[in-house]
């Protein structure tokens, strides 16, 4: 087996597992919080990237529409607990789950209501093609729009770690998702966290919108990619940020890997359907997830 | 009980569950600054719901006190939730202690101090006095308190609620399941936060012994009403309270016991 070419797809199928990782990330932080699986979120990454590419296409600089866009989603949130999760405290959280939905379909269809359904092309001044560094000394193609995705996704974990383990409001947010009543009884507001939280999955929904609206153009479809994080989150966890990018990785590369290898002797199509058979695996060994919360268990 | 103006008035509510549920019929207590006041009863007679009426939790399971008024500080609390109810003063500890299991013991306390607006300095300086007091905590404050005892985890949550700086704790069965050293170990604490720091308490306990002998004052609840109360000396002398509250009921009486209860009941709801 040529060495070279295996490197190239370990490596590149990595750096596009990195952005299922992005759009998995915005599940797993309102899990997190409030044991919430958003439905939404897909809608979120769609409406988000629909507003960016409006507004850079209105003439505005790319920091300005991306300010407003910002803006946009963090009111969007605040807009989203106010209207629908305050009515909705101590329902059971299936209710919250369908409530998830009926925004899913509202967000899809105010995107496409306030914008168009156009498909937009998204130019945010990356190109999509290979690194000539890296071409010249091993001879992979490795392609620069991965790379700098890779890094901005890694940056993004970065900081959400640092918010969620060293400040107040991540304690209290990681405090939230392990028992609501209690946080409750210590004084934590939890409208306020669940605000905060959906702002910033609305941000997170924001960078993957951005970059997968530059690889595949800004379109309905951007609502759909959320199925591909599904698997990401049952081998990684639910519950776990570093889980989302580590299950990322881990599928982004294995889906590419058995396409290439396993591809031909089984008649190819592989991609397709390899992570959900790597996830339901994980679910029999650990149905918690390779980085999911320990589900604490006391005798 | 005092003359001063009691720290909380409870008057007369009533606590009504998922709109049709009728559990509290009545009930009307209070704490005096600086007391350790018992809130007695046998399991489901309504203490747990009294404190979460108190603390203002009761909102989030569907719970509503639909006459009668609370009182904290003098002022009515009508209309505040649970976070302005720990940023005046007034905190509850859980029934089951409650700690985040997947935070550390230190991370835990912390949490404590969401509303305290002191300052960084300040809320160290209340972890080490919260320390002083539980030092087994400190030497374990990295640990994660889902992997912890009984009753490490009930000084945990007792920890947690002081790191708001409380005026008082609603503290709700301490005891429950813990080895009655460890009982003794914590309520020894309490009585200690309480002369101490002057910290007051109201204290839900079924283990009537023990809470009668570190409170001040007693009220005891059966099927949502105060059927009794008075001092803690007074209550825990009393035939009724002894009988079927401490257990110390004379072996002849046993055989009639089922017909006394109920006649005692009887006179004690008239
Ligand atoms: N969330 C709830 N919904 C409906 N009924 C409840 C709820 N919580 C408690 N109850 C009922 O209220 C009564 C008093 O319960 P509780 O206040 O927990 O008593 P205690 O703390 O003295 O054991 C019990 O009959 C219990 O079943
Ligand atoms: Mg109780």
């Amino acid at each position: 087996m040529d060495v070279v070419f295996f490197f190239e797809v370990l490596i590149s199928g990595m750096l596009s597992g990195v952005m299922y990782s992005l759009v998995a990330l915005g599940f797993v932080l309102i899990y997190k919080a409030s044991g919430v699986f958003n439905f939404a979120q897909g809608a979120m990454v769609l409406l988000a990237a629909l507003t960016f590419v409006r507004f850079l296409e209105m003439g505005l600089p790319i920091w300005l529409a991306l300010s407003l866009t910002l803006l946009v989603m963090v009111v969007l949130a605040v807009l989203i607990e106010k209207l629908v999760l305050s009515h909705l405290v101590n329902q059971p959280l299936i209710i919250l789950f369908m409530a998830t939905i009926g925004l899913n379909f509202f967000l899809e269809g105010l995107a496409q209501g306030v914008w168009d359904s156009q498909v937009h092309g998204l130019d945010l001044g990356i190109e999509d093609v290979p690194l000539a560094a890296v071409e010249e000394v091993t001879g992979m193609f490795i392609s620069v729009f991965d790379v700098v995705a890779a890094v901005i996704a890694g940056s993004l974990v970065l900081v959400l770690s640092i918010v969620f383990h060293k400040t107040k409001v991540g304690r209290a947010l990681r405090a939230v998702s392990d028992d609501h009543q209690a946080a409750m009884s210590v004084g934590i507001p939890l409208d306020r966290l669940w605000a905060i939280v959906w702002a910033i999955a609305g941000v997170v929904a924001l960078v993957a919108g951005a970059l997968w609206g530059q690889r595949l153009g800004v379109q309905f479809s951007l609502s759909i990619i959320a199925l591909k994080a599904l698997p990401v989150l049952i081998l990684g966890g639910f519950n776990s940020i570093l889980g989302a990018i580590v299950a990322g990785l881990l599928i982004g590369s294995g889906e590419k890997l058995a396409e290439v290898f396993l591809g031909p002797y089984v008649g190819g199509g592989i991609e397709a359907f390899f992570p959900y058979v790597l996830a339901m695996l994980i679910l029999f060994i650990r149905p918690e997830g390779l980085f999911g919360d320990k589900i604490i268990e006391r005798v | 009980m005092s003359e001063n103006k009691p720290l909380v008035a409870v008057n007369n509510i009533e606590v009504i569950y998922d709109h049709v549920i009728l559990v509290l019929r009545g009930v009307s207590l209070e704490v005096p600054e600086g007391g350790i006041v018992a809130l007695l009863g046998a399991n489901g007679a309504g203490k747990t719901t009294t404190l979460k009426a108190v603390s203002k939790l009761l909102q989030s399971e569907r719970g509503e006190v639909t006459k009668g008024q609370i009182e904290f500080k003098g002022q009515d609390t009508k209309s505040l939730v649970p976070n302005q109810m720990v940023s005046r003063g007034l905190i509850q500890v859980m029934e089951g202690r409650h700690c985040f299991e997947h935070l550390s013991i230190e991370e835990n306390l912390l949490t404590g101090a969401y509303t305290n607006k002191g300052g960084r300095q300040k809320i160290r300086d209340q972890l080490e006095l919260v320390y002083s007091y539980f030092p087994g905590l400190k030497e374990r404050r990295s640990s994660l308190a889902g992997y912890i005892s009984g009753g490490e985890q009930q000084m945990t949550a007792i920890g947690r609620a002081l790191m708001a700086t409380p005026s008082l704790i609603l503290l709700d069965e301490p005891s429950m399941g813990l080895a009655p050293q460890l009982v003794e170990e914590i309520f020894e604490i309490v009585k200690r936060l309480n002369t101490e720091e002057g910290v007051s308490f109201l204290l839900a306990e079924q283990n009537v012994t023990m809470a009668l002998r570190y409170a001040d004052y007693g009220y005891i609840l059966e099927n949502g009403r105060v059927v009794m109360d008075g001092e803690a000396a007074t209550l825990a002398d009393n035939e009724d309270v002894k009988e079927f509250y401490l257990g110390l009921g004379g072996g002849e009486r046993r055989s009639y016991r089922d017909v006394k209860h109920y006649r005692r009941r009887k006179r004690w709801l008239a």
